[in-house]
């Protein structure tokens, strides 16, 4: 025991170079071992996921003459989950000249995250920030310009500078296209073969370094073996654990949960990331939740009514948000929290929703009544203003002023305010939006040094599937910055440090080895396991009810007691679920929908598990982690830096279960800021 | 809320690109008008589970996965129209208020010879992905080391028109609303995109060239100005682009 628990140790060396952070990345990277142009077309690397973080690894790694395979669950990578990013991406360049600079954005995030985060990958990610943009411009990526040319910038919350890139709302899809076509050219050159509508399943690892994965052709059913000298995760987020969620229907945690069986690390599972501003619940055959981009707190002001009474006639729909005058509306961020206002981050935004709801204010007409008001009304008015200054109207009238105003609204958020009135059926120009926070992001995901490897040599992670640079809480439009970052700047340089060791002897493993052939009977038992089961339950409703069970005990407000309730009620929920779930077809039959959300859920019951005790663990509040047992008189996260200022790492040993799972923890060391109590007031 | 709808569902089910398909009649009850259309699928899918206990039919198969209208996964001709009755939107953004109680809704996969049926109502759309790959990008590699973003400045109007342009999702709604079944606004909005900028200028004629051949060898029909791609395109991508294009497309032999 005592030989393994040192030997794990060694596992968990973050590999942060000394030195000032200044130049730790530049002085490691001369350190890395390089892997000669004509020797790289013997190595073959796997790519789980093609959006912004596996795109860019593909279309980087293909380019520098690796042979790369891209697997992705859609039937194109182009349909990848960052395609839904709306706001934008951030950078320092201090366009603007509002002082803006690495360090700021370093010092941002690491606030941001309540100091949960690695110092000097959070300054790595920041230096290379600039560096993105101008890939992307270079790709053709159409940013928003101003009438010079430049590009344009916008605040999102958490920051006092303008440093957020954006092409409209359609962020995430104009880099994702990008990284798509830079794909699309090396598919076409043979560089990378791509395998669409496939599921990875499990990893193979022979003599303790990852070496293929193990997937299913969606389309016919088949189950393949695929090697490789390394195998990149880059799977994206497991929000979906909570069923409802800004993520898309076939999100799923299973390529990291498999990695994790096969003894990876994961870390801060509890880590989740609930979005202010999201359209709120509307009944119960609800599939999924729609953000309303965090770039709308630039313009929108969140408020409920001051009386008890206007909340009630609001939700009875008898009288009109538009009634009721500036005074008896509570602004409730302006109020809280004056010096970021309506653009603190999103935990603290969130929890103040909840706040408000849970004292009766809320104004959704459904069950639960929760809902808040995100007003453009001040915005239109003050643009419209601009405007008609702007183009010399010497008289103009309110009505003048509020068309004008809206024509501009529309140039900014148009794709989103549309989105909106079609859910909603509701005019956002007109009356304001209702909206209410949603699960949207996890922190969390798979352990990874400062190579972006993770505790199993030769499995790398990145995007959102890692946990390395959000802390307790990510900052709005720095996922995309990661996710380009580690996929074009930081893997290319890392990789060829381990790959180098197979240049003597690049050594393909053949697909009959022993492990493969282990694996894939495992994952064809599991299989088999769904069909023979004699259930009656369809697969969505053990869904639904681990996501209520996510919502109201690991969800926005934790404490002891619920959490170790969830422990018990997951448990039970997972029993129940291999004995009674019913999945239709044949296994033969191939393509089955069922089946792949039965596998996928078959998995957030497991990771559900592990989020609560990861929760219930950390007697803190941080970020997005509030335990109602830590907080201060205001209400706000109360953090124990003496002794939680740590990276929870846990790891589970073959063939035991979730609770007998190991703790380790990694210190978090800040040397270049100071940890501060994290103020937003 | 409003009143809950009851509707009759026309639902093509095909086992897969050999058999032939047919038409399969459902009923559905209690449908919020508020909810949208693929939960309608899913209502009714859930329904056929449980009752495939008792041994009746498969759930239909149809793509979806972001549910938000921008990952283009989502399809469907919905009463004979691409994304449904309503404008400007993709099928999962298609609301159940569009229609009235009673109604009878006929849903068929994309129709296009280009646009194999894989299953139900599932079709291959990797025709599309192969006209990308024979020219829709800048041949800039992603790792190095670009010059500045804003040596580049880009008016604003020409930076807007690429941008709209830009926006299309690849669902295929206006190869399957077209009688030619022809890929031109598809192709023309990732030319223009790139032919605008200042970036893609470089390598526009070879881009047109090889991504129109490539459309023609897939098997797409041309273009006759019907324009019926335009009023189906869930972003609203206007046929500016595809005259657009032909300009491209002709300049690229000429000059
Ligand atoms: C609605 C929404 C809006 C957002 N807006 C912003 C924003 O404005 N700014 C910002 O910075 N961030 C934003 N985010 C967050 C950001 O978009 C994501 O964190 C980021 O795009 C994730 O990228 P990724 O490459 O890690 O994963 P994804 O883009 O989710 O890609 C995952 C890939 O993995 C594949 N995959 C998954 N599982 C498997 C499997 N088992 N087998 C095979 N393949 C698999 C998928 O097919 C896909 O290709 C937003 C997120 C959402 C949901
Ligand atoms: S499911 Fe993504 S566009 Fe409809």
């Amino acid at each position: 025991m005592f030989y393994l628990m040192s030997h794990n140790y060694l596992k968990l060396n973050s590999k942060i170079p000394q030195g000032s952070i200044k130049d730790k990345w530049e002085n490691y990277k001369s350190t890395l071992k390089l892997v000669s142009p004509n020797n790289r077309s013997n190595i073959e690397i796997i790519v789980v996921g093609t959006g912004l973080s596996g795109g860019s690894a593909c279309a980087s790694l293909s380019e520098l003459g690796y042979n790369v395979k891209a697997f992705c669950y859609q039937d194109s990578p182009r349909r990848a989950h960052s395609v839904a990013a709306q706001g934008g991406i951030n950078a320092s360049k201090n366009y603007k000249g509002d002082n803006d600079s690495v360090y700021q954005l370093f010092y941002d995030t690491i606030k941001g995250g309540d100091y949960r985060s690695r110092e000097a990958n959070v300054y790595r990610l920041s230096e290379i920030s600039s560096n993105i943009i101008d890939q992307c411009v270079a790709q053709g990526v159409p940013f928003a310009r101003d009438y010079a040319g430049y590009l344009e910038t916008r605040s999102f919350g958490g920051t006092k500078v303008s440093r957020t890139f954006y092409a409209k709302g359609q962020t995430g899809q104009q880099l994702l296209l990008s990284c798509y076509s830079a794909m699309s050219r090396q598919i076409g050159k043979g560089r990378i073969k791509m395998y669409n509508r496939h599921e990875m399943l499990d990893l193979v690892v022979i003599e303790g370094v990852a070496r293929g994965i193990i997937a299913r052709n969606l389309i016919s059913g088949e189950i393949e073996r695929h090697a490789a000298h390394a195998v990149i995760i880059a799977s994206g987020g497991y929000g979906n654990v909570f069923f409802l969620s800004t993520n898309a229907m076939g999100s799923n945690a299973s390529a990291i949960w498999k990695v994790h069986n096969k003894g990876g690390f994961f870390a801060n599972p509890c880590f989740t990331q609930i979005h202010p501003t999201c359209i709120p619940l509307q009944g119960d055959y609800q599939s999924k939740l729609t953000l309303m981009s965090e770039s709308l707190r630039n313009d929108g002001r969140i408020w409920v009514p001051k009386k008890l009474e206007d909340a009630f006639l609001i939700r009875k729909e008898t009288k009109k948000p538009e009634e009721i005058n500036d005074e008896d509306r509570d602004f409730y961020l302006e109020r809280r929290y004056p010096s970021f206002g309506n653009l603190v981050p999103r935990d603290v935004a969130s929890r103040a929703a909840k706040e408000r709801c849970d004292k009766g204010f809320g104004i959704e007409n459904n069950e639960t009544k929760e809902g808040v008001f995100l007003d453009f009304s001040s915005a239109i008015y003050k643009y419209g203003q601009e405007k008609a200054n702007e183009i010399g109207i010497k008289k103009y009238n309110d009505i003048d002023i509020v068309n004008l105003g809206e024509k501009i609204m529309e140039s900014k958020y148009g794709n989103l305010f549309h989105m909106y009135e079609k859910i909603t059926n509701k005019n956002p120009y007109k009356t304001p939006m209702k909206i209410y926070p949603a699960v949207h992001y996890t922190m969390g995901g798979l352990w990874v040094d400062y190579n972006l490897m993770s505790s199993i040599p030769g499995c790398y992670v990145i995007g959102e599937a890692n946990f390395s640079d959000h802390g307790a809480n990510r900052l709005g439009a720095s996922a995309l910055m990661q996710g380009l970052a580690d996929g074009y700047f930081i893997l290319p340089y890392t990789i060829p440090d381990y790959l180098s060791r197979y240049v003597k002897d690049p050594k393909k493993i053949s697909i009959t080895h022993e492990e493969f052939e282990k694996s894939e009977i495992n994952v064809k038992n599991r299989i088999k396991k769904f069909f023979v089961n004699k259930g009656k339950i369809p697969v969505d409703f053990f869904h639904k009810k681990l996501g209520s069970i996510m919502w109201e005990y690991v969800g926005m407000s934790r404490n002891h007691v619920k959490l170790s309730k969830a422990i018990k009620k997951i448990q039970e929920l997972r029993n129940n679920f291999w004995e009674n779930v019913f999945v239709p077809g044949k296994i033969e039959d191939g393509l089955n929908y069922e089946l792949e959300k039965a596998g996928r859920v078959a998995d957030f019951l497991e990771l559900g598990e592990l989020m609560a005790m990861d929760a219930l663990q950390r007697k803190e509040s941080c970020g997005s982690h509030f335990r109602e047992e830590y907080q201060t008189e205001e209400g706000e996260t109360l953090r124990d830096d003496v002794n939680y200022k740590y990276v929870s790492v846990w790891e589970k040993e073959e063939n035991k279960s979730i609770s007998d799972e190991i703790m380790h923890k990694e210190n978090l060391n800040f040397t270049f800021v100071k940890v501060q109590s994290r103020s937003y007031k | 809320m409003g009143k809950l709808l009851s509707l009759k569902l026309k639902i093509w089910r095909q086992r897969n690109n050999k058999e032939k398909g047919f038409f399969k009649t459902y009923h559905v009850n209690n449908i919020s008008p508020n909810s949208s259309f693929l939960e309608t699928l899913d209502f009714l899918n859930n329904q056929i589970i449980c009752n495939e206990i008792k041994k009746e039919s498969s759930p239909i198969a149809f793509d979806h996965d972001c549910r938000e209208g921008i990952c283009g996964m989502c399809s469907l001709y919905i009463n004979g129209r691409p994304h449904g009755p309503d404008n400007l939107i993709t099928t999962c953004q298609l609301h159940m208020r569009n229609f009235r109680d009673g109604e009878t809704i006929y849903v068929e996969p994309w129709r296009a010879k280009p646009f194999p049926i894989i299953k139900d109502l599932i079709v291959d759309r990797s025709s599309f992905d192969r006209i990308m790959i024979s020219g829709g990008y800048i041949s800039v590699n992603t790792s190095g080391n670009p010059i500045d973003g804003n040596m580049i400045p880009i008016s604003k109007d020409i930076a807007d028109k690429a941008f709209d342009a830009s926006i299309c999702i690849g669902c295929g709604a206006c190869v399957v609303a077209c009688k030619n079944r022809s890929a031109m606004l598809f192709v023309s909005a990732k030319v223009s995109q790139f032919s605008l900028l200042p970036q893609g200028k470089i390598e526009r004629k070879r881009r047109v060239l090889n991504m129109v051949n490539k459309m023609d060898e897939e098997g797409f029909g041309s273009c006759t100005n019907t324009k019926a791609c335009e009023a189906e395109c869930p972003k609203g991508i206007s046929t500016e682009y595809i005259s657009f294009m032909n300009k491209e497309y002709i300049r690229s032999f000429t000059i």
